[in-house]
């Protein structure tokens, strides 16, 4: 297992490490729309990784909006490209609910014909693997905060 | 950019052929036989064109024109075109059966870059 990745829901960890393996990504979340990181990679930071939540969040929630203002299905990815790195935002349905998945990866390592191609082999493993009749938890606003510094904790090993 | 394709795939043993995009590693344009994988083709060659083309600057080796990865099962041929300057940005990729006939798929590869570009 990858030092830098971390998971608070344990089914999550194996394919997310594999993943980082096999798709040379810098940087991944995996998370609920709603924010709430399932397991991340290569983070240092307990605030980079909730700005990143919040923003992946914000970005799911706009884009799904988006498709139901034009009766369209939710698009299933968004790719950025930048001069050096490049980031992708997928979602997928599981038992565990809608989960999206963030990937930052580096020009000259990887590239995103390689990150779509390992990201479908992680959303199936992921599928595979969520718990079979679980129930999407609901987080309220009043738990929320705990929730996250639970995760945060857990995701930094404190 | 299907009649660049055609060159190749006429020849006997090329199981199929493909433009792809060096720098995103995506498919541009595809000619295959059933069962293979377009996209994991084209993700492959584009990442090992990348690296490829770092260790032979590294060497001092100047740009690849065509490389030839073999496997037990199969071969890839591929040449880079388009801009010189970043070490082409389009691949012109041949999937082919082991014992294909290296040297006219590497013509055909040629010449359909030339009409890609």
């Amino acid at each position: 297992m990858s030092p830098h990745t971390r998971a608070v829901e344990s089914w999550t960890l194996q394919p997310l490490t594999d993943f980082v393996r096999e798709a040379s990504v810098r940087l991944v979340l995996v998370l609920t729309p709603s924010g709430q990181v399932l397991a991340q990679s290569g983070f240092s930071r307990a605030v980079d990784v909730m700005s990143a939540a919040a923003l992946a969040a914000a970005i799911v929630a706009s884009t799904g909006q988006l498709a139901r203002e034009l009766r369209q299905p939710p698009f299933g990815a968004l790719s950025h490209q930048g001069l050096r790195h490049g980031f992708f935002l997928a979602s997928f349905t599981s038992e565990r609910g809608t989960l999206a998945v963030l990937a930052v990866y580096d020009l000259d390592v990887s590239s995103l014909g390689l990150v779509q191609l390992f990201y479908e082999q992680l959303a199936a493993e992921l599928k595979a693997a969520s718990p079979k009749g679980a129930v999407p938890k609901q987080v309220l606003a009043a738990d929320f905060e705990r929730e996250l510094t639970d995760s945060l904790n857990t995701l930094f090993g404190r | 950019m299907s009649a660049a394709l055609d060159l190749i795939t006429r020849v006997r043993g090329v199981r199929g052929a493909m433009l792809v995009s060096a720098e995103d590693g995506l498919v541009i344009a595809e000619q295959l036989m059933e069962g293979i994988k377009g996209g994991a083709v084209a993700a492959l060659a584009a990442s090992l064109a990348g690296r490829l083309r770092r260790a032979m600057e590294a060497a001092g080796q100047g740009r690849s024109v065509f490389w030839h990865l073999q496997g037990e099962q199969g071969a890839l041929l591929v040449v880079p075109s388009g801009n010189a300057g970043d070490g082409g940005n389009i691949l012109v990729v041949a999937v082919a059966e082991p014992d294909v006939n290296i040297g006219l798929v590497r013509l055909e590869l040629l010449r359909a870059a030339e009409r890609a570009i």
